[in-house]
């Protein structure tokens, strides 16, 4: 019988128990990646940023273009007045595409692939742009769930449909990264546990589709990384632009 | 117990993946709370310290050096330009000069011929003038010896012809009377020789 696809998201601690008061704060699996993730954002940005050449080196490259990618994708999106929260969104989406990407590694752990971790980002990001819409518009922001143009009689109804999706957006923006991460690890272990039990002889077809199905999750960690990103700058751009 | 495994897998059935529960220790890891508030702690200070350093040292640099970048290349673009425009202006300048001096040359040119030209005319006027003058001359020349010539003639006639007397008949002839005889002769000659 092949393993259980879904120990490879079980947290387990590294070395001894942390304890603050009744939470236990132990060092795990997933801070291990967690530190991995942003170490490496530092070491290569740190690296990408150090000199200035006329013809940048690759890593300074990619420094580069990652910055202009983001700076260009909240300015398509949220518009100038989003300026101080670039580094926020920066570091926002290079976390999540890193911790993706790590997950990508055999025998790695995938930290966007639990809950609590999407949750608190998408609650953390639900938050703030509610105070900062709060604190740009006053009272006023509560007119992002009037849109104009619709007639009176359905004006009720729309208002509730508003607030329920405007209140769902921590679960759908936390959900669908959660999800995501999840599904594409657990298939790609069932495939892979397809190969050990069908053997030599009938393994080569899972095999291939494991291999097909990296290719696939390489891009989903990209795309949920961006998405994630971009739909923060959505959220963003209605705090700071109230267009209703 | 079973009955909250039982509603438990129901529900989470509900959300994800069945396989989830076909495996016997059951339920998804990301569901058990135990390191829940580890992770929140251990994300909060991980990216917490992402955000401080990336918004503090790094990306200020990076900025910095795309500025940089872009203004170098566009000094470089616009010193570029500004030869552009010099060599253009230089151009310009330099055929307007060789345009210049092209016209110069015509000029002098057109000048210097109409100076031979005027020379050449004036030279020719006094040329003419003073053959006219000398033609003028030789003709009054010419008409004074016309008018002098029958005199001079009858004086020769009239002493080569005292002389052949003399030596013919050996005495003097009358000087008047041989005159008046070659005036007469001449006369009836004079339209003869001197019909112009």
């Amino acid at each position: 019988m092949a393993a259980n696809p879904m120990t490879q998201f079980e947290v387990y601690r590294i070395g001894p128990e942390i304890k603050i008061g009744v939470f236990d704060i132990s060092f795990t699996n997933a801070s291990l990646f967690m530190v991995l993730s942003s170490l490496a954002i530092l070491i290569i940005f740190n690296i990408g940023s150090k000199k200035n050449s006329m013809l940048p080196n690759k890593i300074q490259l990619l420094a580069e273009l990652s910055y202009s990618f983001v700076a260009k994708m909240i300015s398509d999106t949220a518009g100038s007045k989003a300026k101080p929260y670039f580094a926020f969104i920066f570091s926002l989406f290079m976390f999540v595409l890193f911790c993706n990407m790590f997950g990508m590694i055999p025998y790695t752990f995938t930290v966007t692939s639990h809950i609590i971790v999407t949750f608190v980002l998408a609650s953390f990001i639900f938050i703030s742009v509610t105070i900062i819409g709060f604190i740009k518009h006053g009272f006023g922001y509560l007119k992002l769930f009037v849109p104009s143009g619709v007639p009176v009689v359905l004006l009720p109804l729309i208002v509730i449909i508003e607030i329920i999706s405007y209140l769902s957006r921590p679960i759908s923006l936390s959900v669908r990264l959660f999800a995501n991460m999840m599904a594409g690890h657990t298939m790609m272990k069932v495939f892979g546990g397809f190969v050990i039990s069908l053997g030599i002889v009938g393994g080569w077809l899972p095999l291939s589709f494991s291999v097909a199905l990296t290719g696939l999750e390489i891009l989903v960690a990209f795309l949920q990384a961006y998405v994630f990103a971009i739909l923060t700058c959505i959220y963003l751009n209605d705090a700071l632009n109230l267009h209703h | 117990m079973i009955k909250k495994i039982f509603f438990q897998s129901i529900f989470f059935n509900f959300f994800f993946l069945k396989e989830v529960f076909a495996a016997e220790s059951g339920g998804m890891p990301q569901l058990n709370p135990e390191f829940w508030v580890s992770q929140i702690f251990w994300l909060t200070l991980t990216f917490g310290i992402l955000y401080v350093v990336l918004s503090k040292l790094i990306l200020p640099k990076i900025s910095v050096n795309l500025e940089l970048r872009k203004s170098q290349i566009q000094e470089n673009i616009e010193a570029a330009e500004s030869q552009r425009e010099n060599s253009e202006s230089k151009l310009k300048e330099y055929d307007e000069i060789i345009s210049k001096s092209k016209l110069e040359a015509k000029n002098i040119f057109k000048e210097a011929r109409e100076k031979a030209l005027k020379t050449i005319n004036s030279k020719r006027e006094t040329l003419d003038k003073q053959i006219d003058e000398e033609i003028k001359k030789a003709e009054q020349e010419i008409s004074i010896l016309k008018k002098g010539a029958p005199e001079k003639i009858n004086k020769i006639a009239i002493e080569t012809s005292s002389e052949l007397v003399k030596k013919l008949i050996g005495t003097d002839v009358n000087n008047s009377s041989l005159s008046a005889i070659v005036d007469d002769l001449s006369k009836k000659n004079r339209n003869k020789y001197y019909d112009n």
